[in-house]
């Protein structure tokens, strides 16, 4: 065979590369960065900025309704999320009413309560709060807007509203001073802002995953949402400002390398596929 | 009778949750807050609906050897056992439906989509072309805004994480607002004639 006739061959062949090189190439990108622990040093973003500033100009003593509507799925992208706003939330001492939407949400939101009260010496009831999911969605958003404890009758554990402490002398979300929402889709943030934000006057922000990132933009424009964490960027950055590095630095390492190398992949595919095309002409 | 009926029942029904909107008045506000409670309790029974769907569907496919009876008779096994923990035991934290939950559901659903991160890579490769303009466009922003989204593409050129902000902020958003005003629009339009009896579809196919 020629030399033109090689190489064209192993153009061909690469532009055909075996998925599983491709697969163990992505699996080498993720798993060293995490393996050596490598840290990452990220630029805060405007609407990460706005969220952090939002709640760390909370005062002390006041609530936050912490809506955690998401679901294992997501984990990877919003638990950081999850577990950076209840660290700020606990270090400014303000009260947390979790709740969710998502039937696999309660579970989560109380494994980082376990995991982070007992360091700021908060008591459950007093400090913080788990109402669980109700089903419903955005009747659900609106009724405890309303009625905070006709919705929620009694929390995830099965103790009625009216016996838990931190609860006396809230009856709505009007009695909250903002909304933190970890929303992984339907319901979420966007149904947050239409159905409560404008309509309640409660200021609301959160996170969502980095795809539904760009679909909020325009609430974040408008006013409507106070900031946003997207993806696990959005979380670094955010631990970043907290500077309590996390689950969110940590996986971003990770995750720079593996944007690194499907820009290579784009990179040469196209070049493979110019190539062959410049061949075939 | 069995068109006007329904079709006053979501006139009246639309309006007053139109009404409530605009007006915290108690003669509207009482009435919307018991047609929520009723929307919530109604959407509840949707769960019910579903786990028998489900039930009947895989049983019926096990019982006649269907196409992948074996992952059937996995699905209703997990179904009934969770049902029974949780039944037996409650859902509460600390419980062995708690654990179960952790311990299985959640690094189940964890990998499934972790998985993504591979099926985008090898689809990228395989299928993210310049084959037109629009297509060089979009794949020239994707790398973009993929490179600003990391610290390696600022270190690349300091000015990249800001002109990513840029482009979500101008072209992205003005996309975007156009596809939520038109889809509100639509969604307006469309609640208005099922609310008029102008759309009456959800009556049935030939109403």
């Amino acid at each position: 065979m020629s030399a033109a006739g090689e190489r064209e061959g192993m153009v061909r062949r690469l532009s055909h590369l075996d998925r599983r090189i491709i697969y163990l190439i992505v699996l080498i990108c993720a798993a060293v960065p995490l393996v050596i622990g490598a840290r990452v040093e990220l630029s805060v973003g405007p609407p990460v900025r706005s969220l952090y500033d939002a709640v760390d100009s909370l005062p002390p003593g006041s609530y936050v309704y912490l809506a955690a509507d998401y679901d294992p799925g997501s984990l990877p992208e919003l638990y950081p999320m999850n577990v950076a706003f209840v660290e700020h939330l606990f270090s400014k001492d303000v009260k947390i009413i979790a709740a969710s939407l998502w039937a696999p949400g309660p579970p989560l939101s109380q494994r980082v309560f376990d995991d982070i009260a007992p360091r700021y010496g908060k008591t459950y009831g007093e400090d913080y709060v788990n109402l669980g999911f109700k089903e419903g969605r955005e009747a659900v958003m609106v009724s405890v807007a309303e009625n905070l404890k006709g919705t929620f009758p009694e929390d995830y554990f099965g103790t009625p509203c009216g016996e838990i402490p931190m609860l006396d002398g809230i009856n709505s979300l009007r009695d909250v001073s903002m909304i933190v929402n970890v929303s992984a889709g339907y319901p979420g943030i966007k149904e947050w802002v239409q159905q409560i934000a404008t309509r309640f006057d409660i200021p609301v922000g959160g996170g969502v995953t980095a795809v539904s990132g760009p679909e909020m933009y325009p609430y974040i424009q408008s006013g409507q949402l106070v900031g946003l964490l997207a993806g696990m960027k959005g979380a670094g950055e955010y631990e970043q400002l907290l500077e309590k590095p996390g689950l969110g630095l940590a996986g971003m390492a990770s995750q720079s390398s593996v944007h690194v190398a499907v820009i290579v992949f784009i990179g040469l595919a196209n070049l493979f596929y110019f190539l062959d095309r410049r061949k075939g002409r | 009778m069995k068109t006007e009926v329904p079709v006053v029942i979501a006139f009246v029904a639309g309006m007053l949750m139109i009404v409530s909107l605009f007006s915290p008045h108690p003669v509207f506000a009482g009435p919307a807050a018991v047609m929520r409670n009723w929307a919530i309790v109604i959407t509840a029974f949707a769960y019910v609906l579903g786990v028998a769907n489900i039930a009947r569907i895989s049983a019926g496919t096990v019982r006649t050897r269907g196409r992948d009876w074996r992952y059937k008779v996995v699905l209703l096994a997990s179904l009934g056992g969770m049902l029974g923990i949780g039944l037996a035991g409650g859902i509460q934290g600390g419980g062995l439906f708690d654990w179960s939950y952790m311990n299985v559901m959640v690094p189940m659903q964890s990998t499934m989509f972790s998985l993504l991160a591979f099926f985008i890579a090898s689809a990228a490769y395989r299928a993210f072309r310049a084959r037109s303009v629009e297509a060089t466009l979009l794949l020239v922003t994707a790398v973009i805004v993929m490179l600003g989204r990391v610290p390696v593409g600022e270190r690349l050129w300091s000015g990249l994480p800001a002109f990513t902000e840029w482009i979500m902020e101008v072209p992205n958003m003005a996309a975007k607002r156009g596809i939520m005003i038109g889809a509100a629009l639509g969604a307006i339009s469309t609640g208005l004639k099922m609310i008029l009896g102008l759309e009456r579809s959800y009556l049935g196919s030939d109403k």
